[in-house]
């Protein structure tokens, strides 16, 4: 199964030209990102920390793949994220959930391993949510669907407003974008990068807790 | 290339090639209707039980092979039906001398490899011929989206209100932000009921709240209750066929319509699809939506449409999944719901295939929205479509629910829904809904012309207002005191219904008196020329008669 390199390059194109702002966006137009230098820390645990947020990736993030659908570089994905909870004055906690890749599943574990109750979660290609303990799996604090249109500077908002969250307070959510034809040029991709995502979910292996040099 | 041939370059620019296409991956299951790991149909019963399903035995069911083989297989015809040749019984499905009462007698007696093989025969004609003959009731419908990008209020009721009266019978709506939905499902219910009452409209969020604002009457109708065609899938959802059939019977037992969700590519995209081609797993989400008592399904891949969009024959896969869907007697709205390309030639093809031959809902749905405020991210056909539908109904003397209307009216019916509306926040003491907003609703194209609204303030009070118990009787008397006792009338009924629960039965829907229409006094009777579904008579004079036609008189 192949996807050209060309295709790949134009779509990338044609996004950057939509948001316009690309210039403030570092490395958004690396295509093969570096991977992300993760140390692994033995089994997440449950904190107890109040000021914590946890944010919890696939066993595929900055290692098989190292960029989302629109080639945004997951260590800048993370930075923001984190950069984003910091500014709020809290700590993020990262862990990578193994056992499985559905993003709200992802987003609950983390909420439920967080000391504040809230947690975020990312796939590999962008598609994030922010959750918190008290809710059902399924149901979310602020959801992105859309992994085309979750850009560089949407993941430092979903880091404040999770932050947010975690201190009691009801921020405006992020503003929802919708792009009706993200899914007729995405969706097959999108298809393609999360079947070499789950090849990497072990359903028995626990959370393990990391952390990041960036 | 050093040098680009000009037609070429053309061609790299047309719409159709923003379009992303991939190549068949079988071994992950990218592969629309034909994979070699599909199963060899088969069954064997024993002790009026299936002891053997398409090759595997019943010690190595997985939860729908079992739940498929207790729950759809009716061991009683099943013998019968897989005796039959497969490429026989899709001459069936066309045959005009072949009742659908003699197909559905049959359909429950086949396996999921079975009607894999069967459609397998049929190209996109054949399969529109069956439609035609297949589909539960005789009256084609459609349903459409009303959503925006705000979730503003005011504006969901002035375009619920414009679709209702348009012609669509059911709404559905779905939100930006989660804890935005009981205020949208309010906003539905007094648009649609303020446009045509009979008007169904549901709200589609996380299962809990949904059946939770179904039950306090805000909302008439559920159908995103989804369903998967592999084990790992289900799991992953933290559900089974036996869950989803237990919430499909808490919707039943408070008179409820309900429908499951499902279609091609949903396995694969969640990356679990076995190596199975994406109409074999569909079909077995068909027997499990059909196993679990639930009166129709929703499918054509809605919100996965990108993915067997993108594979070769994967436009007739959908059309087949619906066809799979009304031969085992469900009710079907039938896709049409998700944008599937750029290129406005391909969009009209694809949906000419359920167009044609009419479906309970062609559309599930059409967005009555223009499509950036289209919260389902997008339809194949928007509220900018509306013309060229209407011309395409009078052109070929289709019918797909949609009436022509004049400007006057529909200024009209849309400020009155947002009045009507804006008196049952003040009730209910929501947020206001201001003059200036129920004036921008009436007239706007969409959200971009609504002020903004202060949403924390909104989130707070709709979650009060359902912390306090709120329910759609609350609604009524707000309507009832405050002028509107024609919509507030409307709004009881529909509370009323689910008393009653006639609009239970498969293909239900409502017409102006809140009279069902449905497979049970509506049956399709289609066998051939003549027969069936025709539109013809006053139904004919009023969709032909659109306002820019000159007629005689006026030259």
């Amino acid at each position: 199964m192949k996807i050209s390199e060309e295709l790949v390059r134009e779509v990338i194109l044609e996004v950057l030209q939509q948001m316009g702002a690309t210039e403030t966006a570092p490395g958004v137009r690396q295509e093969h990102a570096p991977p992300v230098q993760f140390r692994e820390t033995g089994v997440a645990q449950s904190g107890t920390n109040r000021h914590e947020v946890v944010v919890a990736v696939t066993p595929s993030f900055g290692q098989t793949m190292t960029s989302t659908i629109i080639g945004i570089p997951h260590g800048d994905v993370l930075r923001e994220v984190m950069a984003g909870i910091e500014e709020e004055g809290l700590q993020a906690r990262l862990i990578k959930v193994n056992k499985t890749a559905d993003v709200g599943f992802m987003a609950h574990e983390a909420a439920k391993l967080s000391g504040s109750g809230i947690g975020v979660g990312i796939l590999s290609r962008g598609t994030t949510v922010i959750h918190q303990r008290d809710l059902a799996p399924l149901q979310n604090l602020e959801l992105f669907s859309q992994s085309p249109l979750v850009e560089l500077d949407t993941f430092r908002s979903i880091g404040r407003n999770a932050a947010k969250y975690a201190k009691g307070e009801s921020p405006s959510p992020v503003p929802v974008r919708n792009d009706p034809m993200a899914r007729p040029r995405y969706q097959g991709l999108a298809a393609l990068l999360h079947n070499k995502e789950v090849q990497y979910v072990n359903p028995d292996q626990p959370s393990t807790a990391i952390t990041v040099q960036l | 290339m050093a040098k680009r041939q000009k037609r070429f370059q053309v061609l790299a620019d047309r719409p159709v090639n923003k379009d992303g296409f991939i190549k068949e991956w079988i071994e992950v299951g990218l592969v629309a209707m034909e994979s070699p790991n599909d199963p060899k149909p088969g069954i064997r019963i024993e002790k009026g039980e299936v002891a053997e399903l398409d090759g595997k035995q019943r010690q190595d069911f997985d939860l729908i092979d079992a739940f498929i083989a207790d729950h759809y297989i009716d061991v009683s015809v099943a013998e019968e039906a897989m005796a039959i040749d497969s490429k026989e019984f899709a001459r069936m499905l066309v045959h005009i001398d072949v009742p659908r009462s003699e197909i559905i007698r049959l359909s429950v007696g086949l396996t999921p490899a079975k009607i894999l093989d069967v459609l397998k025969h049929m190209n996109v004609v054949e399969l529109m011929m069956a439609m035609q003959k297949l589909r539960p009731r005789r009256t084609p419908s459609n349903q459409a989206h009303v959503t925006n990008l705000k979730d503003t209020p005011p504006l969901l009721a002035a375009d619920a209100a414009e679709a209702a009266y348009r012609g669509f019978s059911e709404l559905e709506t779905t939100v930006g932000v989660g804890r935005y939905a009981p205020m949208n499902a309010i906003s539905l219910l007094v648009g649609s009921q303020t446009g045509r009452p009979g008007v169904i409209t549901q709200c589609a969020v996380e299962e809990a709240l949904e059946l939770t604002m179904g039950m306090r009457g805000l909302t008439a109708y559920a159908e995103t209750v989804s369903v998967y065609g592999t084990e790992q899938v289900f799991i992953d959802g933290d559900d089974t066929p036996w869950s989803k059939a237990f919430l499909a019977s808490a919707y039943a037992s408070r008179g409820l319509k309900m429908r499951f969700t499902s279609g091609t590519g949903s396995e694969v995209q969640m990356g679990y699809a076995e190596g199975k081609s994406m109409l074999y797993l569909e079909i077995r989400c068909v027997m499990i939506a059909k196993g679990a008592g639930v009166q129709g399904l929703q499918n054509g891949s809605i919100s996965v449409v990108g993915v067997p969009g993108a594979v070769p024959s994967g436009v007739r896969a959908m059309l087949a999944e619906n066809v799979a869907t009304v031969l085992v007697d469900l009710e079907v709205a039938s896709g049409n719901d998700q944008t599937f390309t750029h290129s406005p030639i391909r969009n009209t093809a694809r949906m000419l295939m359920q167009f044609l031959p009419g479906t309970d809902l062609i559309f599930s749905g059409y967005s009555s929205v223009p499509n950036y405020d289209n919260m389902f991210a997008g339809s194949t056909h928007d509220c900018d479509d509306y013309d060229d539908m209407l011309v395409l109904q009078r052109d070929l003397q289709v019918d797909a629910s949609l009436r022509p209307v004049s400007e006057e009216d529909v200024i009209q019916i849309r400020n009155k829904g947002a009045r009507a509306l804006q008196v049952v926040f003040e009730e209910l003491g929501l947020p206001a809904v201001t003059d200036e907003e129920v004036e921008a609703a009436t007239y706007a194209h969409g959200s971009k012309e609504m002020p903004a609204r202060d949403v924390p303030e909104d989130l707070r009070a709709i979650g009060q207002f359902m912390d306090r118990g709120g329910t759609g009787l609350d609604i009524v008397q707000a309507l009832a005191k405050r002028g509107f006792p024609d919509v507030a009338e409307a709004v009881l009924e529909m509370l009323k219904q689910k008393v009653s629960g006639d609009y239970l039965h498969t293909s239900a829907i409502f017409d102006d008196d809140f009279k069902v229409l449905a497979a049970v006094n509506d049956p399709n009777d289609y066998q051939g020329p003549g027969t069936g579904y025709r539109l013809e008579g006053e139904r004919w004079e009023l969709l032909k008669d659109i306002p820019q036609a000159i007629s005689p008189e006026d030259v």
